[in-house]
């Protein structure tokens, strides 16, 4: 069913078909290439590695839901991804999801979605989805930064960064996602960078079969909103700055605080079996309503 | 489908926990119930008085149906899950209070963005901020019309009694399904703790609607289309394999976002606010009582149309011309008719439960002639019939006297 490199665009009524090298070209949806993403941007790893997983997983996109909220990295995969995508608010794509999740028990509903919005604005809704462990996949990409709005600070972002709003030097201390979420309930998290493509498509692939709550983040390079106010004007030198301070979570357990600021944890945080919320509602109905109907 | 999985089984399940007879109960109980029988089987909500009671009902009464309740962390999900919910075929619903109505706008424009079917409940009590957090108002009127930002189309319902915000949630679900378009339940939390009697009937006494669904997949590859000349799409559901891209930024009948090009977001903006107009007989209800002759009219909606009511039988009683007009359909408001009756009558009078929203709705259609007095109680306590009555009375001796000066 999926011709590898030959693509039918649908737009309009007409049909043209589009040349491709790339494999995973028929996960997207024509109408709307090109992708927006700048050049460098770390999105399109991120896309890229979701739908290896996918094509590896041997997933059907008719199974699968997208969901994102409002920021560059709500635009990986919708509406790019072929899929059925919703495309919400600026921070809920969470409680939109669960809402979906709730009435599609037996598909994929996964959310891809930046830093600021599923951490910031959004970040009651992820802690809660991980308490409820609801089974969502949420591919949280995490550039340190409000990219679309023009570079302002965020509660990624290092301490002592320079953003458009931290001019002089960022004053705060930025949020562990992966830590908390793990510590909030989910079923599984891990944490990688753009650099590190092969285990980031292996824990997304956990994180599908995962029965519960899962998050990958990935840390991503921002180049044009981050890198250049930060010494690093090229893609190239934000992969060698996450590639030098990755430090792998059996390694961080034996280093102190000191020694970790301004290092990037990679790698599994957790992964348990939960009771899972939207098995438990079925449950529930069946125990309340079931054998007396 | 009517409601969420096999039907003759729901209509079972129905009558076997609501065997149907008379029932003694609150307001909130009433939405909740009318909400099970619309075939409402998703609820997502967070606790706020007076609404509260709607949420525990339906979190008592779901499961027994086979239907989903979810309490969430803040009014903000409720919404948005609502939203979520809806795309994958449940008929939903949330039930929220003032501030809670506050936090829901951002998303509620989602809904009428996405022409999502659902229901919001907004149980109206005494503002602004935390205000007289158990008391009941009618605060809302404007909230309802106007809290999202841009321009929108909504529907908005106000119900009298308990027996009537159970039919009137049916009636909501109904629009809301078949406009697709969120619609707003204005109730208030003095009609929401009331107990009254209310007759609950055979669920096939009911008629219930769901929304418009593709015929094939021509058909679902416009989830946003006027593919049928009515001004309502059918609705390409999540999970079918139609890969569906809904979003909230103006897009294309296709669903594909263009936020470039002048003429789609006009295209878009004006058909969601046709849809409304051009089916405005469906949407559209009132009340009246006495209208005929009268010379002083009532205006009144909600909790307030009862003293009203009371007050305008008492005036009747004693010789006074009175009639009232009920607006149940509080958004899109009933113009036509209130142009008709405000030409007919001296003096209007505009009991509520606020400082005077309904009345300014009412100064819009009838003419400067006509002398129009809001009857405004604040506080949390509602208006009593002498209150109403007391207003009419000194309405109708100054008429009397105009026209004598004028004799």
């Amino acid at each position: 069913m999926w011709v590898r490199g030959f693509i039918k665009v649908m737009d309009m009524g007409m049909e043209k078909p589009i040349q491709s090298k790339y494999d995973m070209i028929n996960y997207l949806r024509k109408e709307a290439l090109p992708s927006p993403l700048c050049p460098g941007c770390g999105g399109g790893t991120v896309l890229n590695a979701f739908a290896n997983a996918v094509d590896q997983l041997g997933i059907d996109p008719k199974d699968l839901v997208l969901v994102s909220g409002i920021g560059c990295s709500a635009w990986i995969a919708s509406p790019h991804f072929l899929a059925d995508t919703l495309h919400t608010t600026h921070g809920r794509a969470i409680a939109y999801a669960t809402g979906v999740k709730v009435g599609l028990p037996d598909k994929k509903v996964v959310v891809i979605s930046g830093d600021g919005d599923l951490a910031g604005i959004g970040g009651n809704h992820l802690l809660h989805a991980a308490r409820r462990n609801i089974d969502i996949t949420v591919i949280l990409v995490n550039n340190f930064i409000y990219g679309m709005t023009g570079g302002q600070v965020a509660p990624t972002t290092p301490f002592g960064a320079f953003t458009t709003t931290t001019p002089y030097r960022n004053v705060e201390h930025p949020l562990q996602i992966s830590e908390v979420i793990a510590a909030a309930g989910a079923s599984y998290v891990a944490r990688w960078t753009t650099a590190h493509v092969f285990q980031l498509i292996d824990s997304i692939k956990k994180a599908m079969n995962t029965k519960g709550f899962a998050l990958v983040e990935v840390i991503s390079q921002c180049p044009v909103q981050f890198g250049r106010r930060n010494r690093m004007k090229t893609p190239g030198e934000m992969i060698k700055w996450f590639l030098k301070n990755s430090v792998p979570v059996s390694k961080a357990k034996k280093m102190n605080p000191e020694e970790l600021e301004g290092k990037f944890i990679i790698g599994e945080f957790i992964k348990r079996e939960r009771a899972e919320l939207v098995e438990e509602l079925n449950k529930l109905i069946e125990e309340v309503s079931g054998g007396e109907t | 489908m009517i409601i969420k999985g096999n039907e003759e089984e729901q209509i079972r399940l129905l009558r076997k926990h609501y065997p149907k007879g008379n029932y003694f109960m609150q307001g909130d109980e009433a939405i909740a119930f009318g909400a099970l029988f619309a075939g409402c089987r998703f609820y997502a909500g967070y606790p706020i008085t007076p609404a509260s009671e709607i949420a525990e009902t339906m979190a008592r009464e779901l499961p027994k149906v086979k239907g989903y309740y979810i309490q969430m962390e803040d009014e903000i999900g409720s919404i948005a899950a609502v939203v979520g919910a809806s795309w994958t075929g449940l008929k939903s619903m949330t039930a929220t209070s003032g501030p809670g109505f506050s936090l829901m706008q951002e998303n509620l424009g989602l809904g009428i963005m996405t022409e999502t079917p659902l229901v919001l409940v907004d149980v109206q009590r005494s503002g602004p901020s935390t205000g007289q957090a158990t008391k009941g108002a009618q605060g809302d009127f404007f909230q309802a019309r106007w809290g999202t930002h841009g321009d929108h189309p909504i529907i908005a319902i106000s119900p009298l009694s308990v027996e009537d915000s159970f039919w009137e949630t049916i009636r909501a679900f109904n629009l809301s399904e078949k406009l697709r378009i969120p619609v707003v339940l204005l109730a208030d939390g003095v009609i929401g703790h009331t107990r009254e009697q209310i007759r609950i009937p055979d669920p096939e006494e009911v008629e219930i609607l769901y929304r418009k669904l593709p015929k094939n997949e021509e058909e679902a590859r416009f989830p946003f289309g006027d593919v049928h000349g009515d001004l309502i799409p059918p609705m390409p559901l999540f999970g079918k394999g139609y890969f569906t891209h809904v979003t909230g930024s103006t897009h294309k009948e296709s669903g594909m976002r263009d936020v470039y090009t002048p003429e789609v977001h006009d295209r878009l903006v004006r058909r969601l606010h046709r849809k409304i107009e051009e089916h405005k007989d469906e949407i559209l209800k009132w009340e009246e009582h006495y209208t005929d002759d009268a010379e002083i009219l009532v205006v009144s909606w909600g909790v307030s149309s009862r003293p009203s009511l009371g007050a305008v039988l008492k005036a009747r009683k004693e010789g006074i011309k009175a009639g009232l007009f009920v607006p149940k359909t509080v958004h899109p408001f009933p113009e036509r008719r209130m142009r008709e009756l405000g030409k007919r009558v001296n003096t209007i009078l505009v009991p509520e439960m606020n400082l005077g929203q309904v009345i300014l709705e009412v100064q819009r259609h009838v003419n400067d002639e006509v002398f129009v007095k809001g009857v405004n109680k604040i506080g949390g306590v509602p208006l009593t019939v002498e209150e109403v009555f007391r207003e009419i009375k000194a309405a109708s001796s100054a008429e009397r006297s105009r026209h004598r000066s004028a004799d």
